[in-house]
C-alpha cells in the first residue's frame, strides 16, 4: 500500500528546516576551524598603532623592537582569540583542525624569524617588510587551507601585499606593514567576525 | 542525541516536483545526523571522530554508526591511526559525498520553489 502524500506545506516547511540545520552546521564547523574574527580585527589595530610608533626606518634596533613586541602581542591575541572562539564553539582549541592549522602554520613563522635575524644582521633591514608579509601570508595560506575559504584568501592577499612591499622597496616599509599587518587583519577579521561566528 | 526518526521526514514522498528534474531524493543523507556529518565536512578538510561527536552533539554508538553508512556509500573516507597510544579516526568528504550534498540542497532549494510557486 502506497504511504499517504503529506501536505505541501509540511514538505516545504521540511525543506527549509533541512536548510538551516546543514547552514547551522556549515556555519558551526566552519567557525570552529576558522581564526577568530575579532581577535584579527584587535590585531590590525595593535599593528596599526605599531606602525605608527616604529616609523618609516627600517634599519634602527628602535623600529626592529616595536615591530618584535607587536608580533608578540598579535601572538597574543590570536591565541587567546581563538581560545575564546573555540569555547563557544564547544570544541577544544587543539583539536584536529587546531592543530593542523598550527603545523601550517608554524614552519614559515620559524623561517620568518630566522631571515628576520639574518637581515637585520646583514644591513637589510629595508627586506623584513615584504618578508614578513610574504611569509605570514603563507603561514596563514597553508595553515588555513582546510579553514573556510576566507582565511586561505587573507593568506594569498597578505602574500600580494609582500611581493608588493620587496618590489617596491623605495617606499617606505611602514605604509607596507600598516597595510596588510593593519588594514588586511581589520577587513578579513571582520568578515570572519560576521560570518563565522566572531 | 539519539537520531531518531521524526514523523515529517518518514512521510517525505520520493520524487520531488517536476521543476527539479523529478530526481530521487538521497535518503541516506536525508537522516539528520548523516547530513550533518556532510555538513561539518564540507567546511573542513579533515575532522576527527571526537571533532564530530562534539560538533554534532551526539553518541559514540550513534556517529559510528551513521559515518559507517557514510562510508560504506563512498561519501566519505574513514582513516584510522595511532597518535601515540590512543586510537585516531579521520574523516574525509569524497568527490561523491560533495556531489550528494550539493544534490540534497538543490533538492530542497527545488522542493521549496516549487512550493512558493503554487
Amino acid at each position: 500500500m502506497a504511504l499517504p502524500r503529506p501536505e505541501p506545506v509540511e514538505i516545504h516547511a521540511h525543506a527549509m528546516d533541512n536548510l538551516r540545520y546543514i547552514r547551522r552546521t556549515i556555519e558551526r564547523a566552519g567557525s570552529f576551524t576558522a581564526v577568530p574574527g575579532l581577535g584579527g580585527v584587535l590585531m590590525g589595530s595593535t599593528a596599526l598603532a605599531a606602525a605608527w610608533i616604529a616609523g618609516p626606518r627600517t634599519a634602527n634596533l628602535r623600529w626592529l623592537t616595536v615591530w618584535l613586541a607587536e608580533a608578540i602581542v598579535a601572538l597574543l591575541i590570536g591565541i587567546l582569540g581563538a581560545a575564546v572562539k573555540s569555547r563557544r564553539a564547544g570544541m577544544p582549541l587543539l583539536s584536529g583542525p587546531g592543530r593542523k592549522f598550527v603545523a601550517g602554520f608554524a614552519p614559515a613563522m620559524i623561517a620568518g624569524v630566522v631571515l628576520s635575524a639574518v637581515l637585520f644582521r646583514a644591513g637589510l633591514g629595508e627586506l623584513l617588510p615584504g618578508v614578513w608579509l610574504l611569509l605570514y601570508g603563507a603561514a596563514v595560506l597553508s595553515g588555513g587551507w582546510a579553514s573556510v575559504r576566507v582565511v586561505p584568501m587573507m593568506g594569498a592577499c597578505f602574500m600580494a601585499a609582500g611581493t608588493a612591499a620587496l618590489i617596491w622597496l623605495s617606499a617606505p616599509g611602514d605604509v607596507f606593514l600598516a597595510a596588510g599587518f593593519g588594514g588586511l587583519h581589520i577587513l578579513f577579521g571582520t568578515i570572519i567576525a560576521i560570518r563565522y561566528g566572531g | 542525541m539519539a537520531a531518531k526518526p521524526n514523523k515529517k521526514q518518514l512521510a517525505l514522498p520520493i520524487a520531488i516536483p517536476a521543476a527539479s528534474g523529478a530526481q530521487k531524493l538521497d535518503r541516506l543523507i536525508h537522516e539528520r545526523l548523516r547530513l550533518g556529518i556532510l555538513s561539518a565536512l564540507s567546511v573542513n578538510e579533515t575532522l576527527t571522530f571526537n571533532d564530530l561527536k562534539k560538533l554534532l552533539d551526539t553518541t559514540d554508538g550513534n556517529l559510528s554508526v551513521h559515518a559507517r553508512k557514510l562510508e560504506e556509500a563512498g561519501y566519505v573516507l574513514c582513516q584510522k591511526s595511532f597518535e601515540g597510544r590512543v586510537p585516531k579516526t579521520q574523516y574525509k568528504l569524497t568527490a561523491a559525498g560533495r556531489r550528494a550534498l550539493e544534490r540534497y540542497l538543490d533538492h530542497m532549494e527545488a522542493l521549496i520553489g516549487a512550493m512558493r510557486q503554487k
